[in-house]
This record gives structure tokens, sequence and C-alpha cells, in this order.
């Protein structure tokens, strides 16, 4: 089937997954507030949720397997790249719904709008994922930002949650002027807000040069907050601490990866021809990132912040790929956000359960000697974290292993070496947790690992999580070559830019 | 005659806006943001865009803004709040960067290409097409059309945004109470 937006009726195919995810979200509001007066523990909301969640990811296998689009010019893309970060997306949406269910029968708090803000949250990332333009990009940001603002200070009872919802909030709307401005500015220098058009009209020279600089640093800063790099991260360890576990796991995993594939498809696509211009700025964050993300990690005495350090560098690390800018490191960053996704998410399922599904139990101490007293969820959290450390055998190593070749096929050696020595620290901090676990008699006082519960649907997402992980780093050939796949043909890039970037 | 219009509107819209955030009370702040909001309506005039101006001043610098001012005068908002900020040596770091930005900003927008457009604010042809289109359709038929044909994903979307804001908003703003029975 091909979709030429001739008729309206395509514009609704084409959204499809979109529609059904929104539809679903409203559904479970009115599921929300009808159950509050028959009573329950709101549950059956978080499983109408997941519903909704596996009838968007089958209309997004549909557009998948069979649907072509007309040219690459039109607002909606239906290629890969989008469909790729569907998947992405309604997984990472999933994982972070089945740790939630617990948690927020656990805090009391309002089930239907928790997951109907979060069903919101990932349409807006599939509209900015869909989106060959800016403006529509820029509505798709804001819808996923203002369902995250109001996840992260979602528990009215706890004074953190209030603090990094306002903190989230203010930053956040401060940043999307920045993004908003750039945007303008590109307009007044090519004269659309389409990304083709913008592509086209770069090089044909047809572009006021003197708007692009200030719109291309505008645009940066803006999309560089909203995947947390440095500098412009000192948001994300207070807003991921202090927000409900579930939805910090929820922030740290899709919402990132939201914002890298709209990384990706700007500069790669839109703006591919000003690669010697951005990717200089790009180096610079990419190279601080991997370095600040990692050193100040080493320090956190509380997981939950160690592992907000930690997202921070990982973002560092796909920075690296969008610097590189070509098919290998395009597809490695694809790849990377999903697995990066799963183990994040999975992570964080740990951390919800150990705490007891509340943010009391978040320090390392709290770990201490759960290898003997819960083994199986000490195993599960080891290879998690191991995945997330870039260990061979695992899906993070893969991961890790494609940007490097990425890197290096554009030749960025010093960007390359960055992350592997930066790698190399991070196994540290990661390991001191498994350290403790296994390491460490249980405390004699204080609070007992005994107490640690995991739930059913946490149990069930942390095995799913883990088997993925190491049989995506054992056979990665699948999930790679579909990578490669939805990657083909989207880069609008000139010429290998062979040690064109970097000091 | 449109420059001398468009510096006074843009130094009044910009000066509003710093009125907002440094303003006596909610309400001086409200009143600066009224100011901001009508100002860019004359930047819309002058822009060609007459019929956005006017919806501008009827819905942002009216009934907007009328709600606004009601809000804040039934909440008894209206005490001093410049105690709340602090100059301190980061404000002095904020006026440089912002400075720094903004010479940036007007060094590229007056760069060497500023006559992008025959040193007019509107580009001629574009005026033109925008006349062309309101003699066809009407000055309300030459934004709708576009909006629901070209743009109508994009006007859903923003549909989509409202309710999340409302549902956002209702959620973090419910008594406390009634969020326990939940």
């Amino acid at each position: 089937m091909l979709l030429d937006y001739s008729s309206s009726l395509h514009y609704l195919l084409a959204l499809l997954p979109e529609a059904v995810l929104a539809a679903f979200a409203m559904w479970v509001l009115l599921a929300g507030v009808s159950r509050r007066r028959s009573g329950g523990l709101g549950k059956e909301t978080g499983w109408l949720a997941l519903a909704g969640l596996l009838v968007a990811g089958v209309a997004n296998g549909w557009l998948y397997s069979g649907v072509a689009e007309g040219g690459t010019a039109a607002m909606i893309a239906v290629d890969r790249l989008r469909l790729f970060a569907n998947w992405v997306f309604i997984l990472g949406a999933g994982f972070a719904i089945v740790v939630a269910l617990p948690y927020v029968a656990r805090q009391k708090l309002q089930a239907g709008e928790y997951y109907s803000l979060v069903l919101f949250a990932t349409v807006g990332m599939m509209v900015m994922a869909a989106s060959r333009d800016l403006m529509l990009i820029f509505l798709g940001l804001e819808l996923m930002s203002i369902a995250v603002y109001a996840l992260a200070g979602y528990n009215r009872r706890d004074r953190r949650s209030a603090e990094a919802g306002l903190k989230y909030f203010l930053l956040g709307a401060f940043a999307s002027a920045f993004l908003l401005f750039g945007i303008a500015l590109l307009y007044g220098a090519a004269g659309s807000t389409n990304l083709h058009a913008i592509s086209e009209a770069l090089s044909a020279g047809a572009a006021v040069e003197s708007l692009l600089g200030p719109g291309l640093a505008l645009l940066t800063i803006g999309l560089a907050f909203k995947v947390s790099a440095v500098p412009f991260h000192m948001w994300t360890p207070d807003v991921y601490e202090g927000a409900p576990t579930p939805a910090t796991a929820f922030m740290a995993a899709a919402v990132k990866a939201g914002a890298f594939v709209v990384l990706l498809r700007i500069f790669a696509t839109g703006l591919g021809t000003l690669h010697a211009e951005w990717s200089g700025i790009l180096w610079w964050v990419s190279a601080l990132t991997m370095v600040f993300g990692n050193l100040v990690a080493l320090v956190q005495s509380s997981v939950k912040r160690m592992l907000a350090y930690s997202s921070i560098a990982h973002g560092g690390y796909l920075l690296v790929a969008i610097v590189a800018a070509n098919e290998t490191a395009a597809a490695g960053l694809l790849f990377y956000l999903l697995v990066y996704t799963v183990m994040t998410i999975a992570a964080f399922a740990v951390v919800v359960t150990v705490a007891n599904q509340g943010e009391g139990g978040n320090r390392m101490e709290d770990y201490q000697g759960l290898g003997t007293r819960r083994p199986v969820l000490s195993i599960c959290m080891t290879v998690v974290l191991l995945a997330l450390a870039g260990f061979p055998g695992t899906a993070g190593f893969i991961a890790k292993y494609h940007l490097l070749l990425g890197a290096a096929e554009a030749s960025l050696w010093t960007l390359a070496v960055i992350l592997a020595l930066t790698t190399v620290v991070s196994y540290w901090y990661y390991l001191r947790v498994a350290w403790y676990m296994w390491m460490r008699d249980p405390p004699a006082e204080g609070r007992p690992t005994d107490y640690v519960i995991t739930p059913f649907g946490t149990r069930v997402a942390l095995v799913v999580s883990v088997a993925l992980l190491v049989l995506a780093g054992i056979f990665p050939g699948a999930a790679l070559e579909m990578a490669e796949n939805s990657i083909r043909g989207i880069m609008y890039l000139a010429a290998p830019q062979a040690g064109a970037a970097g000091p | 005659m449109t420059d001398a219009l468009f510096v006074l509107f843009a130094v009044v819209s910009v000066g509003g806006a710093v009125g907002v955030v440094t303003g006596r009370s909610p309400v001086a702040s409200l009143l600066f943001m009224v100011a901001t909001l009508a100002s860019l309506a004359g930047i819309y005039v002058l822009l060609e865009a007459h019929f956005l101006a006017a919806i501008q001043v009827l819905v942002y610098a009216g009934a907007i803004m009328v709600l606004f001012l009601f809000v804040i005068m039934l909440l008894n908002l209206g005490h001093d709040y410049r105690a709340d900020l602090r100059f301190g040596s980061w404000s002095l770091l904020s006026v440089v960067v912002v400075g720094l930005t903004a010479s940036v900003l007007v060094q590229g927008i007056t760069g060497s290409e500023a006559d992008a457009f025959g040193g007019h604010l509107a580009d001629p042809a574009a005026a033109a097409a925008i006349d062309l289109a309101v003699a066809e359709k009407g000055a309300v038929g030459a934004i709708a059309d576009p909006l629901f044909t070209d743009y109508v994903v994009a006007f859903e979307v923003i549909g989509l945004l409202l309710l999340v804001a409302i549902v956002a908003a209702v959620v973090l703003a419910k008594p406390r109470g009634r969020s326990e029975d939940a």
C-alpha cells in the first residue's frame, strides 16, 4: 500500500499507531475516573494501558510490513527509522507500566491519570519520530515533555517529587523556548520548517547564511537539554532522584530515546550538509558529557542518583554516533537505544523493588547482602549492571562496539578513546553495587533485606529483559540487521566526513 | 515608517517581558504581560497577519489575561514578591550571558545579508501571496484552509497537547486529601 497523502484518510493510516495509542490513553483516563467511584487498586487501568501499547505495536507492525510512502518530503515520515523507534518507545513504555503497577498501588497514586500520562508521553515521542517538520517535532516534544513534567511531580505527598516536577518544568520550558527560537531562525534562513525543504535549500545555497549559525546553536541547546548533555544536565540528578522511581525509569529510557531519534532526524537528514558546522559543537558536548557523567557517578552513595549520572554518561556515548553521522554509527545508535531502554528500566525495576515500592531504600548500604537473601533478584541486577557497563557477552558490549565502529569510520579517534576509557571508569561504580550485593554480609540491624518482595509483574519484566540482554549479547544479528535496515537511505550526508569533526 | 513602528513594538514587547519577571506584584507582572501581548499583535499587523493580530488581542490580551487577573485577585496574591528575587553574583553572570547571546543574535540577524528581503521587515513576495490568499478566501479562510489541510496533523496534536496540559494541571493541583482515596 502506498501512502501519498492524496486523501486525508492517508494521514490517519500513516499515524495509525499514534491514533490508536491516543485513543487508548483517553480510554484509560475515563476508566480511571469511573473506577474511582467503584473502588479498587487501579491495576486494571494499567493493564488497559498495556493492551493499548500492544494494539499500537500491531499497528506499527502493519506499517512496517507493507506500507510504502511516496517520496521523502511529506510532513509525516513512514520510514523504517520512525517505525524502529516506535518499537523502542512501545517497549520502554510497556516495561515502565509493568514496573509502575505495584508502585502506583502501594503509594496510592491516581492510577488512571498516571498510566494515561505515560501513554500520552509515548504518543508525543512517536509524533516526534514520525515528523519531518520542525513544527510538528516541537509539538511532539511538548506533548511528551508536559506529560513527563506531571509524572515527575506526581507523588504530591513527597516534597522531593514536587521539587523535581517544578525544576523539570521551569528548566524544560526554558529549553523549549531556546528550541523554538532556533526553529524560527532556521525557518527564517531556509524559508521552510520541512526538513527535506531545509536540506534542499542548504545544498542549493539558497539559505540566509547569517541566520544559520544562531539558529543551529539555539536548536542544539534546546535538544541538548532534552538529552541532558553536559553542560545542560544540571536538572537531571535532582529530577531523576526526586521523581517516583517508575517515572524516572520511563524518563531515563524512553524520553531520552525519543530525544535522540529527533537529534538523529534533524542533524543527520535536515542539517546533514551543515555537518562541518555542528559536529564541532557536538564533539565537545559529547566528550564533556562522557567524562563528567562517569566521574561524578563514581562518588554517588545513592543507587538511584548513580543511575541518573550513568544515564547522562550514556547520553554522551550516544552523542558520539550523532557526531560521526555515518550509517554504521546511526545503526549503532538505534541498536544502542533499544538495549539502553531495556537495561535502564530493568535497573530501575530492581531499585523500585529493593526500596519496597517506595523511595526509602536507595542507598548503597540497602543492597548489602542482597545476594544471599534474594539470589535471583541479585543475579538479574548483576547482569543488568554488567550490560550497562558494556561487559562482553551482554548486549551492552555489542552496542558500544558498534558505536566505536561508527566513530572509527568517521576517524573520530579522540572520541573513541574517551568512550573506551570512560567505559572502563564506569565498571567501578556499576560493579560497586554488585560488590555490595554479593561480598558484604547483610546488616545486623537497620533495614534488613529480608523484607524485599519482588512483585510478579516486575519478576516477569526482569527475567524477560535479562534474557533479551544476554540473547542480544550473544546473537545480536537480527536486531542489528533491523537497525541497519532502518537507517538505510535516510541520511542526506554528502560525503564521508573523514576527520572533519573535532579539534 | 514600518521600521519605526517595528522598533517601537519590539522595545515594548521585550521591555514588557522583563517587567513580567521583575514586576512588584503579580498584578503588575500581568499588566506588563498585556503590554507584551498587545505589542506582539502590532508586530503581526506589520507582518500582514491581520486576522492573527485581531485574535491575539481578543483571545490573549483580552479574555485570557482577564481570567488571569480574576484568579490572582480572588486568590489574594497581590503582595510584594520582590523579596523572593535574589540578585547575587549569578545575576551578573546571567546579564553577561544574555548580553553575549543577544550580540551574537544581533550580528547574525543584521549581518551582511540583512537586506535579504530588500531591507523590509516582511518578504514582499510572501506579502503579495498573503494578499492574494486573503482576496481569494477571505481573512479567516486564508488561515483556516492550510490549518485543516496541510497542517491538520499539527492541529490534532495541539488538541492532544491541551488535553494533556489540563490532565497534568488537575492531577498536580487537586486538593491533597482527594488523592488519598485513589
